[in-house]
């Protein structure tokens, strides 16, 4: 009788498989993931394994002895997160072999994310990894395929635009500030509005440096609330003029149905520090500063629209990257799963 | 081999190499990316290209046993080589992206234009600093800071093309590598500082000798010397006043700049003694 052969797999369900309410359903918390790992190292014919669960993602890949063992696999899925059979073939896709590597080194790469070029996800891929060393999950198999992905995903960043230019509003504007001002460290940031748009825009200014942030907002207690949040100061609008002079980046997100900062306001404001630039974004709809103000000598203005354009603009420039991406990789994958195919035949049976 | 290497092959060796290191940076924004090993290629061009240069004039300094700034040509030569050199402190120290690549093109303009007219080279001045060292440096400080004025003009025409792409939220391309604007705000006021003192220093030197010989400076010379000298010290006061900041700062020293190259012909006429150049071989 014929020996059956080693599959490397990977069985999980992410944004691109699945609906939000299955994906809530296969969500693994500490618990439940602890329950599948110990489940899984008592199943029969499973060699090595890591578990990836991220938000978006519930992927489990690992060396079995041979295919027959998947189907076991798949019971221990249903039982531990209470999918009926029928759900989860629906949700979970299945890939061996050089798929599977291809799909783990799309992952780390931010390629499979749905926002395309992210980072995050390689932070998370290698968290996934280290836990499953440290518990002695992983053998030869996945630890040769997880490290060639980490210097993949480091090569795709590297060489390619895949990761360039900002896409979310507050880290546009962060960006767009560091054009204007360079390093961001000694930059006054002045937040008019107490929302939740203000202080993210407030909290990616810190990310980058910022350390000087005051909390405009119509009640003082509003702002003095805002700005120990934020960790800066606060003030009333009353002061609002004075305080134009002193800022390098004013960020506005009021509700007020008129103009919070005019253009008198802000000539008056960037005649006395004309050597440096005034940054305003406007954040607000109805828009809180007049248009009017884009006019004015080293005033940049831009506004929810203009950001967005410059977001949506650079998730372009991203697409445009993936073919390039998809050509690397596939060399890549193309090149180390003879090496895995090597490994997978020759590693000792368990 | 020696007749090989005159001092105008060494120029052209060196005008070469600015063009190849502004080649390089064009490349290099060409594929949307201006990585670290671009800028090295298109410092080691420059740095060479500036070597060569050097010794290209040096060679004419032997020659002419003194400042090789005995006529058009080679004070075109001297002002490129002085804005190269004043890059190399500038760009180091501010690690300025993209100012590599636009002196680059400017050094390499200057260069080839100089060496691809001919007029300016068949004749050079004779014994044009009366073998007075102080008038040389007098000289070699004035041309020295128009090579300052010149990369103020590069940085102030960075700082426009990054207002606008700003003004204009036009983002991508050249403008996604400029420096920012506060970072060209700073460099501007260093240069004008530098190529204030400079002239001003070179402007002391020359008066202290011509005090004592007032025939010896012909009156269009002197008038647009100082015309030039009053023009960039009125624009620092005012920079320094905050009273002439921003675009408007920039645009003046683009305009003034331009007006300054103009004025090296009323400067230049001044020479007497004017001989066939016989420096070296063609």
């Amino acid at each position: 009788m014929e020996t059956p052969t080693p599959v490397l797999f990977l069985l999980g369900a992410s944004h691109h498989t699945a609906p939000l309410a299955v994906r809530e359903k296969l969500a693994l918390d500490d618990t439940r993931a602890g329950a599948l790992a110990a489940q899984l190292r008592q199943t029969a014919g499973i060699r090595e394994f890591t578990l990836l669960n991220t938000c978006n993602r519930v992927e489990l890949y690992g060396v079995a002895q041979s295919p027959d063992t998947l189907a076991a696999l798949r019971a221990t899925l249903c039982a531990i997160t209470g999918c009926t059979p029928a759900e989860l073939d629906s949700a979970v896709a299945l890939r061996q072999n050089h798929d599977a590597i291809a799909h783990l080194f799309a992952v780390a790469s931010g390629l499979d994310s749905q926002i395309v070029g992210e980072t995050e996800i390689l932070g998370q891929v290698k968290q996934a990894y280290d836990g499953a060393l440290e518990q002695r999950w992983t053998g030869p198999v996945l630890n040769r395929v997880f490290q060639k992905t980490f210097q993949a995903a480091k090569h795709i960043r590297t060489h390619t635009g895949i990761g360039s230019g900002q896409i979310s509003i507050a880290t546009v504007a962060v960006d767009l500030a560091g054009r204007i001002f360079g390093e961001l460290a000694g930059t006054k940031v002045l937040v008019v509005g107490a929302g939740e748009i203000g202080l993210k825009t407030v909290q990616a200014f810190q990310s980058r440096g910022a350390t000087s942030i005051t909390v405009a907002s119509r009640t003082l207690a509003k702002a003095e609330e805002a700005a120990a949040v934020a960790g800066g100061w606060a003030l009333s609008m009353a002061d609002l003029p004075d305080a134009v002079a002193g800022a390098d980046v004013i960020a506005s997100s009021t509700s007020s149905p008129g103009f919070i900062l005019t253009r008198d306001m802000v000539a008056a404001g960037i005649k006395r520090r004309p050597a440096r630039p005034l940054f305003l974004i406007d954040l607000a709809l109805p828009r809180d500063v007049d248009p009017a103000a884009a006019q004015l000598s080293n005033v940049f203005l831009y506004n929810l629209d203009d950001l967005a354009k410059i977001a949506e603009g650079n998730l372009a420039q991203r697409e445009a990257e993936v073919a390039k991406c998809r050509a690397i990789l596939a060399e890549r994958t193309a090149a180390l799963w003879p090496q895995v195919a090597h490994s997978l035949n020759h590693a000792p049976r368990g | 081999m020696s007749l090989l290497i005159t001092d105008r092959s060494l120029l052209w060796l060196g005008a070469l190499l600015y063009l190849a290191g502004f080649l390089t940076g064009i490349f290099g924004l060409a594929r949307r990316q201006f990585p670290a090993r671009f800028r090295t290629i298109l410092n080691a061009f420059l740095v060479a290209g500036w070597g060569f240069q050097w010794l290209g004039l040096y060679q004419r300094g032997l020659a002419a046993h003194g400042c090789p700034l005995g006529n058009t040509f080679e004070i075109v030569q001297f002002v490129a080589w002085s804005a190269m050199l004043v890059y190399f402190f500038v760009g180091t120290a501010f690690r300025v992206s993209l100012l590599g690549l636009f002196t680059a093109g400017y050094a390499a303009t200057l260069a080839f234009v100089s060496l691809l007219i001919p007029h300016w080279d068949l004749v050079r001045g004779q014994k044009l600093f009366g073998e007075n060292p102080w008038i040389e440096v007098h000289a070699a400080l004035a041309v020295f800071s128009y090579g300052v004025f010149g990369l103020l003009a590069l940085t102030s025409l960075m700082q426009l093309l990054q207002n606008w792409s700003l003004k204009k939220k036009r983002l991508n391309g050249l403008f996604w590598f400029l420096p920012s604007v506060v970072q060209l705000e700073q460099i501007n006021y260093r240069l004008i500082v530098l190529g204030v003192m400079l002239l001003t220093i070179s402007l002391c030197v020359g008066a202290s000798w011509w005090v004592r010989n007032t025939d010896s400076v012909h009156l269009p010379k002197l008038m647009v010397t100082i015309g030039v000298w009053l023009a960039y010290f009125a624009v620092l006061l005012l920079r320094w006043r905050g009273r002439l900041v921003s675009v408007r700062f920039a645009w003046v020293c683009l305009v003034m700049f331009c007006l300054a190259l103009l004025s090296l012909g009323p400067i230049n006429s001044n020479r007497h003694g004017y001989q066939p150049v016989t420096l070296s071989p063609r």
